[in-house]
Protein backbone atom coordinates (compact mmCIF):
# COMPACT_ATOMS: atom_id res chain seq x y z
CA UNK A 1 0.00 0.00 0.00
CA UNK A 2 1.04 3.55 -0.63
CA UNK A 3 1.91 5.78 2.25
CA UNK A 4 -1.00 8.02 3.15
CA UNK A 5 -0.76 11.63 2.04
CA UNK A 6 0.50 13.94 4.74
CA UNK A 7 -2.14 16.64 4.66
CA UNK A 8 -5.53 15.95 6.25
CA UNK A 9 -7.83 17.39 3.58
CA UNK A 10 -6.33 15.22 0.85
CA UNK A 11 -6.85 12.12 2.95
CA UNK A 12 -10.45 13.00 3.57
CA UNK A 13 -11.09 13.60 -0.09
CA UNK A 14 -9.69 10.16 -0.90
CA UNK A 15 -11.97 8.62 1.72
CA UNK A 16 -15.01 10.40 0.29
CA UNK A 17 -14.22 9.20 -3.17
CA UNK A 18 -13.87 5.60 -2.11
CA UNK A 19 -17.21 5.61 -0.34
CA UNK A 20 -19.03 6.88 -3.41
CA UNK A 21 -17.72 4.21 -5.79
CA UNK A 22 -20.46 1.78 -6.80
CA UNK A 23 -20.33 -1.56 -5.01
CA UNK A 24 -20.20 -3.38 -8.36
CA UNK A 25 -16.93 -1.60 -9.32
CA UNK A 26 -15.32 -2.48 -6.04
CA UNK A 27 -16.42 -6.10 -6.24
CA UNK A 28 -15.45 -6.67 -9.84
CA UNK A 29 -12.02 -5.18 -9.20
CA UNK A 30 -11.55 -7.49 -6.25
CA UNK A 31 -12.70 -10.48 -8.31
CA UNK A 32 -10.28 -9.62 -11.10
CA UNK A 33 -7.46 -9.31 -8.61
CA UNK A 34 -8.17 -12.80 -7.30
CA UNK A 35 -8.45 -14.21 -10.82
CA UNK A 36 -5.08 -12.74 -11.82
CA UNK A 37 -3.57 -14.10 -8.63
CA UNK A 38 -4.85 -17.58 -9.42
CA UNK A 39 -3.42 -17.39 -12.95
CA UNK A 40 -0.12 -16.33 -11.42
CA UNK A 41 0.22 -19.24 -9.04
CA UNK A 42 -1.34 -21.83 -11.38
CA UNK A 43 2.07 -22.77 -12.76
CA UNK A 44 3.24 -23.78 -9.30
CA UNK A 45 0.03 -25.72 -8.66
CA UNK A 46 0.33 -27.62 -11.94
CA UNK A 47 4.00 -28.51 -11.48
CA UNK A 48 3.43 -29.74 -7.95
CA UNK A 49 0.28 -31.56 -9.02
CA UNK A 50 1.97 -33.38 -11.90
CA UNK A 51 4.93 -34.31 -9.75
CA UNK A 52 2.62 -35.56 -7.00
CA UNK A 53 0.58 -37.84 -9.28
CA UNK A 54 3.55 -39.22 -11.17
CA UNK A 55 5.34 -39.88 -7.91
CA UNK A 56 2.24 -41.43 -6.31
CA UNK A 57 1.97 -43.96 -9.14
CA UNK A 58 5.67 -44.78 -8.91
CA UNK A 59 6.02 -44.93 -5.15
CA UNK A 60 4.77 -48.48 -4.36
CA UNK A 61 7.50 -50.05 -6.52
CA UNK A 62 10.19 -48.60 -4.27
CA UNK A 63 8.90 -50.65 -1.34
CA UNK A 64 8.71 -53.84 -3.43
CA UNK A 65 11.25 -56.49 -2.39
CA UNK A 66 11.85 -57.63 -6.01
CA UNK A 67 12.90 -54.18 -7.05
CA UNK A 68 16.26 -52.52 -6.52
CA UNK A 69 16.85 -48.85 -7.27
CA UNK A 70 20.53 -49.49 -8.05
CA UNK A 71 19.52 -52.06 -10.62
CA UNK A 72 16.98 -49.64 -12.07
CA UNK A 73 19.59 -46.92 -12.55
CA UNK A 74 22.69 -48.91 -13.47
CA UNK A 75 21.59 -52.10 -15.20
CA UNK A 76 20.99 -52.32 -18.93
CA UNK A 77 18.71 -55.34 -18.54
CA UNK A 78 15.22 -54.25 -19.50
CA UNK A 79 12.94 -57.32 -19.52
CA UNK A 80 9.67 -56.08 -18.06
CA UNK A 81 7.57 -58.85 -19.54
CA UNK A 82 9.80 -61.85 -18.97
CA UNK A 83 7.88 -64.77 -17.46
CA UNK A 84 10.64 -66.06 -15.21
CA UNK A 85 12.94 -63.20 -14.46
CA UNK A 86 11.61 -59.66 -14.81
CA UNK A 87 14.39 -57.08 -14.85
CA UNK A 88 13.89 -53.32 -14.86
CA UNK A 89 17.15 -51.56 -15.74
CA UNK A 90 16.98 -48.27 -17.67
CA UNK A 91 20.68 -47.54 -17.93
CA UNK A 92 20.69 -48.24 -21.67
CA UNK A 93 17.89 -45.74 -22.12
CA UNK A 94 19.69 -43.11 -20.02
CA UNK A 95 22.66 -43.66 -22.33
CA UNK A 96 20.31 -43.41 -25.31
CA UNK A 97 18.80 -40.12 -24.15
CA UNK A 98 22.23 -38.65 -23.42
CA UNK A 99 23.82 -39.76 -26.68
CA UNK A 100 20.99 -38.50 -28.89
CA UNK A 101 20.76 -35.19 -27.02
CA UNK A 102 24.52 -34.68 -27.06
CA UNK A 103 24.77 -35.31 -30.80
CA UNK A 104 21.77 -33.07 -31.44
CA UNK A 105 23.36 -30.23 -29.48
CA UNK A 106 26.69 -30.74 -31.22
CA UNK A 107 24.88 -30.02 -34.47
CA UNK A 108 22.24 -27.55 -33.31
CA UNK A 109 24.33 -25.19 -31.16
CA UNK A 110 26.76 -24.00 -33.87
CA UNK A 111 23.97 -23.85 -36.45
CA UNK A 112 21.51 -22.15 -34.14
CA UNK A 113 23.91 -19.57 -32.74
CA UNK A 114 25.34 -18.93 -36.21
CA UNK A 115 21.87 -18.29 -37.56
CA UNK A 116 21.03 -16.05 -34.61
CA UNK A 117 24.18 -13.99 -35.20
CA UNK A 118 23.49 -13.76 -38.92
CA UNK A 119 19.90 -12.67 -38.43
CA UNK A 120 20.70 -10.19 -35.70
CA UNK A 121 23.90 -8.64 -37.04
CA UNK A 122 24.61 -9.39 -40.67
CA UNK A 123 21.40 -9.22 -42.62
CA UNK A 124 18.88 -6.47 -42.82
CA UNK A 125 15.36 -5.59 -43.81
CA UNK A 126 13.68 -8.13 -46.09
CA UNK A 127 16.08 -11.03 -45.55
CA UNK A 128 15.75 -10.67 -41.81
CA UNK A 129 11.96 -10.70 -41.79
CA UNK A 130 11.79 -13.63 -44.22
CA UNK A 131 14.26 -15.67 -42.21
CA UNK A 132 12.43 -15.03 -38.96
CA UNK A 133 9.11 -16.12 -40.44
CA UNK A 134 10.62 -19.26 -41.97
CA UNK A 135 12.31 -20.21 -38.73
CA UNK A 136 9.04 -19.80 -36.87
CA UNK A 137 7.46 -22.12 -39.44
CA UNK A 138 10.19 -24.64 -38.72
CA UNK A 139 9.28 -24.48 -35.04
CA UNK A 140 5.64 -25.12 -35.85
CA UNK A 141 6.15 -28.49 -37.57
CA UNK A 142 4.63 -31.19 -35.31
CA UNK A 143 7.14 -33.60 -33.88
CA UNK A 144 5.44 -36.65 -35.38
CA UNK A 145 6.09 -35.17 -38.82
CA UNK A 146 9.75 -34.82 -37.94
CA UNK A 147 9.69 -38.44 -36.81
CA UNK A 148 8.16 -39.44 -40.10
CA UNK A 149 10.90 -37.64 -42.01
CA UNK A 150 13.48 -39.41 -39.85
CA UNK A 151 11.90 -42.79 -40.46
CA UNK A 152 11.62 -42.46 -44.23
CA UNK A 153 13.80 -39.78 -45.83
CA UNK A 154 16.66 -39.50 -43.37
CA UNK A 155 16.97 -43.21 -42.71
CA UNK A 156 17.28 -43.96 -46.44
CA UNK A 157 19.89 -41.21 -46.84
CA UNK A 158 21.91 -42.58 -43.93
CA UNK A 159 21.87 -46.13 -45.29
CA UNK A 160 22.85 -44.93 -48.78
CA UNK A 161 25.64 -42.60 -47.77
CA UNK A 162 27.20 -44.29 -44.75
CA UNK A 163 26.46 -47.93 -45.41
CA UNK A 164 25.07 -48.35 -41.91
CA UNK A 165 22.97 -51.53 -41.59
CA UNK A 166 19.97 -49.65 -40.20
CA UNK A 167 19.01 -46.07 -40.93
CA UNK A 168 17.19 -45.44 -37.67
CA UNK A 169 19.95 -44.76 -35.16
CA UNK A 170 21.64 -42.10 -33.01
CA UNK A 171 22.75 -40.12 -36.05
CA UNK A 172 19.23 -40.03 -37.45
CA UNK A 173 17.65 -39.08 -34.11
CA UNK A 174 20.38 -36.54 -33.44
CA UNK A 175 19.89 -34.79 -36.77
CA UNK A 176 16.11 -34.72 -36.43
CA UNK A 177 16.35 -33.44 -32.87
CA UNK A 178 18.91 -30.83 -33.94
CA UNK A 179 16.54 -29.57 -36.63
CA UNK A 180 13.82 -29.32 -34.01
CA UNK A 181 16.01 -27.47 -31.50
CA UNK A 182 17.51 -24.97 -33.95
CA UNK A 183 14.43 -22.72 -34.13
CA UNK A 184 14.35 -22.38 -30.33
CA UNK A 185 18.06 -21.60 -30.14
CA UNK A 186 17.78 -19.11 -33.00
CA UNK A 187 14.85 -17.17 -31.63
CA UNK A 188 16.07 -17.00 -28.02
CA UNK A 189 19.63 -16.31 -29.18
CA UNK A 190 18.50 -13.54 -31.49
CA UNK A 191 16.55 -11.95 -28.64
CA UNK A 192 19.68 -12.08 -26.49
CA UNK A 193 21.75 -10.36 -29.17
CA UNK A 194 19.05 -7.78 -29.80
CA UNK A 195 19.12 -6.93 -26.09
CA UNK A 196 22.79 -5.88 -26.27
CA UNK A 197 22.80 -2.06 -26.10
CA UNK A 198 23.54 -0.42 -29.41
CA UNK A 199 26.14 1.77 -27.71
CA UNK A 200 28.42 -1.28 -27.46
CA UNK A 201 28.21 -1.79 -31.22
CA UNK A 202 28.98 1.88 -31.83
CA UNK A 203 31.91 1.73 -29.45
CA UNK A 204 33.34 -1.26 -31.27
CA UNK A 205 32.74 0.14 -34.75
CA UNK A 206 34.20 3.52 -33.84
CA UNK A 207 37.37 1.75 -32.74
CA UNK A 208 37.61 0.24 -36.20
CA UNK A 209 36.36 -3.26 -35.47
CA UNK A 210 35.12 -5.33 -38.40
CA UNK A 211 31.68 -6.88 -38.07
CA UNK A 212 33.10 -10.26 -37.14
CA UNK A 213 35.45 -8.73 -34.56
CA UNK A 214 32.46 -6.89 -33.17
CA UNK A 215 30.54 -10.16 -32.83
CA UNK A 216 33.41 -12.09 -31.32
CA UNK A 217 34.84 -9.52 -28.97
CA UNK A 218 31.82 -7.45 -28.00
CA UNK A 219 28.48 -9.10 -28.67
CA UNK A 220 29.24 -12.67 -27.63
CA UNK A 221 30.66 -11.63 -24.24
CA UNK A 222 27.82 -9.16 -23.71
CA UNK A 223 25.07 -11.62 -24.64
CA UNK A 224 26.58 -14.77 -23.16
CA UNK A 225 23.87 -15.21 -20.51
CA UNK A 226 21.07 -15.09 -23.02
CA UNK A 227 22.93 -17.30 -25.47
CA UNK A 228 23.54 -19.87 -22.74
CA UNK A 229 19.86 -19.80 -21.91
CA UNK A 230 19.12 -20.45 -25.59
CA UNK A 231 21.43 -23.47 -25.63
CA UNK A 232 19.98 -24.89 -22.41
CA UNK A 233 16.42 -24.54 -23.66
CA UNK A 234 17.59 -26.51 -26.66
CA UNK A 235 18.98 -29.19 -24.33
CA UNK A 236 15.67 -29.24 -22.48
CA UNK A 237 13.88 -29.82 -25.74
CA UNK A 238 16.30 -32.64 -26.55
CA UNK A 239 15.85 -34.48 -23.26
CA UNK A 240 12.08 -34.15 -23.31
CA UNK A 241 11.29 -34.82 -26.98
CA UNK A 242 9.47 -38.12 -27.44
CA UNK A 243 7.67 -38.85 -30.66
CA UNK A 244 10.35 -37.86 -33.15
CA UNK A 245 13.11 -39.77 -31.37
CA UNK A 246 10.83 -42.76 -30.86
CA UNK A 247 10.46 -42.98 -34.63
CA UNK A 248 13.99 -42.03 -35.65
CA UNK A 249 16.28 -43.86 -33.21
CA UNK A 250 15.33 -47.50 -33.83
CA UNK A 251 14.01 -48.25 -30.36
CA UNK A 252 16.59 -50.88 -29.44
CA UNK A 253 17.47 -51.27 -25.74
CA UNK A 254 21.19 -51.29 -26.12
CA UNK A 255 24.15 -49.28 -24.83
CA UNK A 256 25.46 -47.57 -27.98
CA UNK A 257 29.05 -47.92 -29.17
CA UNK A 258 28.87 -45.52 -32.09
CA UNK A 259 26.53 -43.11 -33.81
CA UNK A 260 25.23 -45.82 -36.14
CA UNK A 261 23.81 -47.87 -33.27
CA UNK A 262 20.10 -47.87 -32.60
CA UNK A 263 19.05 -46.76 -29.15
CA UNK A 264 15.92 -46.20 -27.11
CA UNK A 265 15.40 -43.05 -25.04
CA UNK A 266 13.67 -42.73 -21.66
CA UNK A 267 10.80 -40.78 -23.16
CA UNK A 268 10.29 -43.13 -26.08
CA UNK A 269 10.23 -46.09 -23.70
CA UNK A 270 7.41 -44.60 -21.67
CA UNK A 271 5.43 -43.63 -24.76
CA UNK A 272 5.77 -47.06 -26.33
CA UNK A 273 5.11 -49.24 -23.30
CA UNK A 274 2.71 -47.43 -21.01
CA UNK A 275 -0.28 -48.39 -23.15
CA UNK A 276 0.68 -52.08 -22.95
CA UNK A 277 1.47 -52.27 -19.25
CA UNK A 278 -1.41 -53.48 -17.03
CA UNK A 279 -2.46 -50.69 -14.66
CA UNK A 280 -0.80 -50.87 -11.24
CA UNK A 281 1.51 -53.72 -12.29
CA UNK A 282 5.20 -53.49 -11.48
CA UNK A 283 5.92 -52.67 -15.12
CA UNK A 284 3.43 -49.79 -14.99
CA UNK A 285 4.98 -48.42 -11.81
CA UNK A 286 8.52 -48.67 -13.15
CA UNK A 287 7.46 -46.63 -16.18
CA UNK A 288 6.15 -43.97 -13.82
CA UNK A 289 9.44 -44.12 -11.95
CA UNK A 290 11.15 -43.44 -15.28
CA UNK A 291 8.90 -40.39 -15.48
CA UNK A 292 10.18 -39.26 -12.08
CA UNK A 293 13.73 -39.78 -13.32
CA UNK A 294 13.07 -37.61 -16.39
CA UNK A 295 11.51 -35.00 -14.18
CA UNK A 296 14.63 -35.00 -12.00
CA UNK A 297 16.92 -34.78 -15.06
CA UNK A 298 15.17 -31.75 -16.53
CA UNK A 299 15.03 -30.18 -13.09
CA UNK A 300 18.79 -30.60 -12.71
CA UNK A 301 19.43 -29.14 -16.19
CA UNK A 302 17.23 -26.13 -15.44
CA UNK A 303 18.69 -25.60 -12.00
CA UNK A 304 22.24 -25.82 -13.34
CA UNK A 305 21.33 -23.35 -16.06
CA UNK A 306 19.87 -21.00 -13.53
CA UNK A 307 22.94 -21.18 -11.28
CA UNK A 308 25.33 -20.69 -14.18
CA UNK A 309 23.35 -17.73 -15.47
CA UNK A 310 23.26 -16.14 -12.02
CA UNK A 311 26.97 -16.77 -11.57
CA UNK A 312 27.77 -15.04 -14.83
CA UNK A 313 25.51 -12.15 -14.04
CA UNK A 314 27.12 -11.54 -10.67
CA UNK A 315 30.59 -11.21 -12.18
CA UNK B 1 50.17 28.58 -29.60
CA UNK B 2 52.50 25.83 -30.58
CA UNK B 3 50.04 24.02 -32.80
CA UNK B 4 50.21 24.79 -36.48
CA UNK B 5 47.22 26.37 -38.11
CA UNK B 6 47.19 23.75 -40.87
CA UNK B 7 43.70 22.47 -41.54
CA UNK B 8 43.34 18.91 -40.35
CA UNK B 9 39.77 18.30 -41.45
CA UNK B 10 38.32 20.06 -44.46
CA UNK B 11 34.80 19.64 -45.73
CA UNK B 12 33.46 21.02 -49.01
CA UNK B 13 29.79 21.22 -49.91
CA UNK B 14 28.90 18.42 -47.57
CA UNK B 15 25.26 17.38 -47.81
CA UNK B 16 23.71 14.54 -45.88
CA UNK B 17 20.24 13.03 -45.95
CA UNK B 18 18.57 10.69 -43.49
CA UNK B 19 16.19 9.09 -46.02
CA UNK B 20 14.37 12.19 -47.31
CA UNK B 21 15.35 14.54 -44.51
CA UNK B 22 18.35 16.73 -45.24
CA UNK B 23 20.38 17.06 -42.07
CA UNK B 24 23.47 18.83 -43.48
CA UNK B 25 23.32 21.52 -46.16
CA UNK B 26 26.45 22.57 -48.05
CA UNK B 27 28.69 22.49 -45.02
CA UNK B 28 32.22 23.71 -45.66
CA UNK B 29 34.59 24.00 -42.72
CA UNK B 30 38.33 23.92 -42.12
CA UNK B 31 39.23 22.53 -38.75
CA UNK B 32 42.74 23.34 -37.62
CA UNK B 33 45.19 20.75 -36.50
CA UNK B 34 45.98 20.44 -32.80
CA UNK B 35 43.25 22.75 -31.60
CA UNK B 36 40.04 22.11 -29.72
CA UNK B 37 37.12 23.06 -31.93
CA UNK B 38 33.61 23.07 -30.54
CA UNK B 39 30.41 22.57 -32.50
CA UNK B 40 27.48 24.45 -31.03
CA UNK B 41 23.89 25.07 -32.01
CA UNK B 42 20.38 24.15 -30.95
CA UNK B 43 19.09 20.55 -30.97
CA UNK B 44 18.66 19.16 -34.44
CA UNK B 45 21.06 21.60 -36.08
CA UNK B 46 23.24 18.80 -37.42
CA UNK B 47 26.27 19.17 -35.19
CA UNK B 48 26.29 15.54 -34.07
CA UNK B 49 25.57 14.42 -37.63
CA UNK B 50 28.56 16.40 -38.86
CA UNK B 51 30.76 14.92 -36.15
CA UNK B 52 29.65 11.41 -37.03
CA UNK B 53 30.59 12.01 -40.67
CA UNK B 54 34.24 12.33 -39.76
CA UNK B 55 34.64 8.65 -38.88
CA UNK B 56 31.79 7.59 -41.18
CA UNK B 57 29.97 5.93 -38.31
CA UNK B 58 26.78 7.50 -39.70
CA UNK B 59 26.81 4.97 -42.45
CA UNK B 60 25.84 2.04 -40.29
CA UNK B 61 22.26 3.07 -40.90
CA UNK B 62 21.47 2.06 -44.44
CA UNK B 63 19.30 5.08 -45.18
CA UNK B 64 22.02 7.75 -45.05
CA UNK B 65 23.19 9.46 -48.26
CA UNK B 66 26.16 11.79 -48.32
CA UNK B 67 27.51 14.04 -51.07
CA UNK B 68 30.48 16.40 -51.06
CA UNK B 69 33.97 15.99 -49.75
CA UNK B 70 35.65 15.47 -46.42
CA UNK B 71 39.44 15.57 -46.34
CA UNK B 72 41.19 14.44 -43.22
CA UNK B 73 44.95 15.04 -43.27
CA UNK B 74 44.70 15.59 -46.99
CA UNK B 75 42.86 12.38 -47.83
CA UNK B 76 39.27 12.34 -49.03
CA UNK B 77 37.61 9.87 -46.71
CA UNK B 78 34.90 9.06 -49.24
CA UNK B 79 37.43 7.80 -51.80
CA UNK B 80 36.73 4.18 -52.65
CA UNK B 81 40.22 3.07 -51.59
CA UNK B 82 39.76 4.37 -48.04
CA UNK B 83 39.65 1.62 -45.42
CA UNK B 84 37.01 2.33 -42.79
CA UNK B 85 39.11 0.40 -40.33
CA UNK B 86 42.18 2.58 -40.87
CA UNK B 87 40.05 5.73 -40.86
CA UNK B 88 38.49 4.84 -37.52
CA UNK B 89 41.90 3.98 -36.14
CA UNK B 90 43.11 7.52 -36.73
CA UNK B 91 39.80 9.23 -35.94
CA UNK B 92 38.64 8.14 -32.50
CA UNK B 93 35.27 8.87 -30.99
CA UNK B 94 33.91 9.50 -27.49
CA UNK B 95 30.16 9.21 -27.02
CA UNK B 96 27.50 11.04 -25.08
CA UNK B 97 26.86 8.23 -22.61
CA UNK B 98 30.12 6.63 -21.50
CA UNK B 99 30.08 3.29 -23.32
CA UNK B 100 32.95 1.15 -22.08
CA UNK B 101 32.57 -2.42 -23.27
CA UNK B 102 31.30 -4.96 -20.73
CA UNK B 103 34.76 -6.44 -20.27
CA UNK B 104 37.62 -5.59 -17.91
CA UNK B 105 39.29 -2.19 -17.70
CA UNK B 106 42.46 -3.74 -19.10
CA UNK B 107 40.69 -5.33 -22.06
CA UNK B 108 38.89 -2.08 -22.82
CA UNK B 109 42.17 -0.22 -23.16
CA UNK B 110 43.83 -2.88 -25.32
CA UNK B 111 40.71 -3.53 -27.39
CA UNK B 112 41.97 -1.44 -30.27
CA UNK B 113 45.38 -3.12 -30.23
CA UNK B 114 43.80 -6.54 -30.16
CA UNK B 115 41.68 -5.86 -33.22
CA UNK B 116 44.32 -3.97 -35.21
CA UNK B 117 47.66 -5.02 -33.85
CA UNK B 118 49.71 -7.99 -34.81
CA UNK B 119 52.95 -9.66 -33.75
CA UNK B 120 54.97 -7.95 -31.06
CA UNK B 121 52.28 -5.44 -30.14
CA UNK B 122 50.18 -8.26 -28.72
CA UNK B 123 52.86 -9.55 -26.34
CA UNK B 124 51.77 -9.29 -22.75
CA UNK B 125 54.55 -6.87 -21.83
CA UNK B 126 53.74 -4.38 -24.55
CA UNK B 127 50.01 -4.57 -23.82
CA UNK B 128 50.76 -3.90 -20.15
CA UNK B 129 52.87 -0.94 -21.17
CA UNK B 130 50.11 0.41 -23.43
CA UNK B 131 47.57 0.16 -20.62
CA UNK B 132 49.81 1.98 -18.17
CA UNK B 133 50.62 4.75 -20.66
CA UNK B 134 47.03 5.30 -21.72
CA UNK B 135 45.59 5.24 -18.22
CA UNK B 136 48.32 7.54 -16.94
CA UNK B 137 47.57 9.99 -19.71
CA UNK B 138 43.90 10.24 -18.73
CA UNK B 139 44.72 10.31 -15.01
CA UNK B 140 43.19 6.95 -14.13
CA UNK B 141 46.33 4.91 -13.51
CA UNK B 142 46.64 5.63 -9.80
CA UNK B 143 42.96 4.95 -9.17
CA UNK B 144 42.68 1.83 -11.24
CA UNK B 145 46.09 0.17 -11.32
CA UNK B 146 44.95 -2.39 -8.75
CA UNK B 147 41.55 -2.89 -10.36
CA UNK B 148 42.50 -3.56 -13.96
CA UNK B 149 40.45 -6.75 -13.89
CA UNK B 150 37.31 -4.99 -12.70
CA UNK B 151 34.47 -4.88 -15.17
CA UNK B 152 34.57 -1.47 -16.83
CA UNK B 153 30.82 -0.96 -16.60
CA UNK B 154 31.05 -0.99 -12.78
CA UNK B 155 33.23 2.15 -12.62
CA UNK B 156 31.91 5.60 -11.80
CA UNK B 157 30.61 7.49 -14.83
CA UNK B 158 33.51 9.94 -14.81
CA UNK B 159 36.02 7.08 -14.77
CA UNK B 160 34.09 5.33 -17.51
CA UNK B 161 34.25 8.37 -19.74
CA UNK B 162 38.00 8.79 -19.08
CA UNK B 163 38.43 5.13 -19.91
CA UNK B 164 36.57 5.69 -23.18
CA UNK B 165 39.16 8.34 -24.02
CA UNK B 166 42.02 6.16 -22.81
CA UNK B 167 41.06 3.28 -25.07
CA UNK B 168 41.54 5.48 -28.14
CA UNK B 169 45.10 6.43 -27.28
CA UNK B 170 46.97 3.15 -27.91
CA UNK B 171 45.89 3.41 -31.57
CA UNK B 172 47.64 6.79 -31.80
CA UNK B 173 44.74 8.64 -33.40
CA UNK B 174 45.20 12.06 -35.02
CA UNK B 175 41.68 13.27 -34.33
CA UNK B 176 39.39 12.71 -31.33
CA UNK B 177 35.69 13.34 -31.84
CA UNK B 178 33.65 13.99 -28.72
CA UNK B 179 29.87 13.95 -28.81
CA UNK B 180 28.67 15.85 -25.72
CA UNK B 181 31.16 13.93 -23.60
CA UNK B 182 30.11 15.61 -20.35
CA UNK B 183 26.35 15.55 -20.60
CA UNK B 184 26.07 12.51 -18.34
CA UNK B 185 28.60 13.84 -15.81
CA UNK B 186 28.39 16.13 -12.80
CA UNK B 187 30.35 19.35 -12.35
CA UNK B 188 33.46 17.61 -11.06
CA UNK B 189 33.38 15.08 -13.86
CA UNK B 190 32.93 17.80 -16.45
CA UNK B 191 35.88 19.73 -15.09
CA UNK B 192 38.02 16.61 -15.12
CA UNK B 193 37.18 15.84 -18.76
CA UNK B 194 37.85 19.44 -19.79
CA UNK B 195 41.24 19.38 -18.07
CA UNK B 196 41.96 16.15 -19.85
CA UNK B 197 41.10 17.80 -23.16
CA UNK B 198 43.58 20.59 -22.44
CA UNK B 199 46.18 17.96 -21.70
CA UNK B 200 45.57 16.20 -25.02
CA UNK B 201 45.42 19.38 -27.07
CA UNK B 202 48.28 19.92 -29.46
CA UNK B 203 49.00 16.25 -29.93
CA UNK B 204 45.48 15.50 -31.07
CA UNK B 205 42.94 17.52 -33.00
CA UNK B 206 39.86 17.57 -30.82
CA UNK B 207 36.31 18.22 -31.97
CA UNK B 208 33.65 18.53 -29.33
CA UNK B 209 29.90 18.79 -29.79
CA UNK B 210 28.31 20.56 -26.85
CA UNK B 211 24.95 21.90 -25.78
CA UNK B 212 26.60 23.88 -23.09
CA UNK B 213 27.67 27.26 -24.41
CA UNK B 214 29.69 28.01 -21.32
CA UNK B 215 31.64 24.85 -21.92
CA UNK B 216 32.31 25.77 -25.55
CA UNK B 217 33.50 29.15 -24.34
CA UNK B 218 35.91 27.99 -21.68
CA UNK B 219 37.14 24.77 -23.29
CA UNK B 220 37.61 25.41 -27.00
CA UNK B 221 39.97 27.41 -29.21
CA UNK B 222 37.62 27.68 -32.13
CA UNK B 223 33.91 27.46 -32.39
CA UNK B 224 31.54 26.47 -35.17
CA UNK B 225 27.94 27.60 -34.86
CA UNK B 226 25.40 25.57 -36.81
CA UNK B 227 21.70 26.08 -37.44
CA UNK B 228 19.22 23.88 -39.32
CA UNK B 229 21.94 21.88 -41.00
CA UNK B 230 24.02 24.84 -42.13
CA UNK B 231 27.30 26.16 -40.90
CA UNK B 232 26.55 29.71 -39.83
CA UNK B 233 29.80 30.89 -38.37
CA UNK B 234 33.28 29.55 -37.63
CA UNK B 235 35.72 31.74 -35.73
CA UNK B 236 38.03 31.82 -32.76
CA UNK B 237 35.94 31.15 -29.69
CA UNK B 238 36.64 34.49 -28.03
CA UNK B 239 35.68 36.36 -31.17
CA UNK B 240 32.53 34.34 -31.70
CA UNK B 241 31.30 35.03 -28.19
CA UNK B 242 32.44 38.64 -27.93
CA UNK B 243 31.68 39.85 -31.41
CA UNK B 244 29.54 37.38 -33.32
CA UNK B 245 29.54 38.14 -37.02
CA UNK B 246 26.09 36.86 -37.78
CA UNK B 247 22.88 38.10 -36.10
CA UNK B 248 21.61 34.51 -35.74
CA UNK B 249 24.77 33.60 -33.81
CA UNK B 250 24.34 36.63 -31.61
CA UNK B 251 20.76 35.74 -30.79
CA UNK B 252 21.69 32.13 -30.02
CA UNK B 253 24.51 32.98 -27.67
CA UNK B 254 22.29 35.51 -25.95
CA UNK B 255 19.86 32.70 -25.35
CA UNK B 256 16.95 34.05 -27.40
CA UNK B 257 16.31 30.58 -28.85
CA UNK B 258 17.75 27.10 -28.59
Amino acid sequence: MNTPPTSRPAEESFAVRKATRPAWDVLSERALEILIYLCGISAIVFVLGIFFFVFKEALPILGNSHFSLTQFLFSDQWYPTSELNKRYGVFAMIAGTFSVTALAMLIAVPFGLGAAIYISEFCGGRTKETLKVVIELLAAIPSVVWGFIGLTVMSRLIVNYTGAPVGVNILNGGIILALMSVPIIVSIGEDALKAVPDSYREAGLALGATRWQLVRRVLLPAAKTGLLAAVLLGVGRGVGETMAVLMATGHAVHIPHGIFDSVRTLTANIAAELGEAPANSDHYRVLFLTGVLLFALTFIVNLAADLVVRGIRRR
Amino acid sequence: MSASSQPCITTRDLNLWYAKFQALINVSVDIKEGLITSLIGPSGCGKTTLLRCFNRVNERYGYVTTTGQIRILGKNIYDPDVSLIELRKSVGMVFQRPNPLPISVYENVVFGLRIHGEGDVLRRASLDQAVETALTEVGLWNDLKDRLDAKATTLQLEQQQKLCIARLLPLKPRVILMDEPCSALDVEGTRAIEELMFGLKGRYTILIVTHNMAQARRASDECIFMLLGERVEHRRTEDLFLAPGNPRTAEYIEGRYG
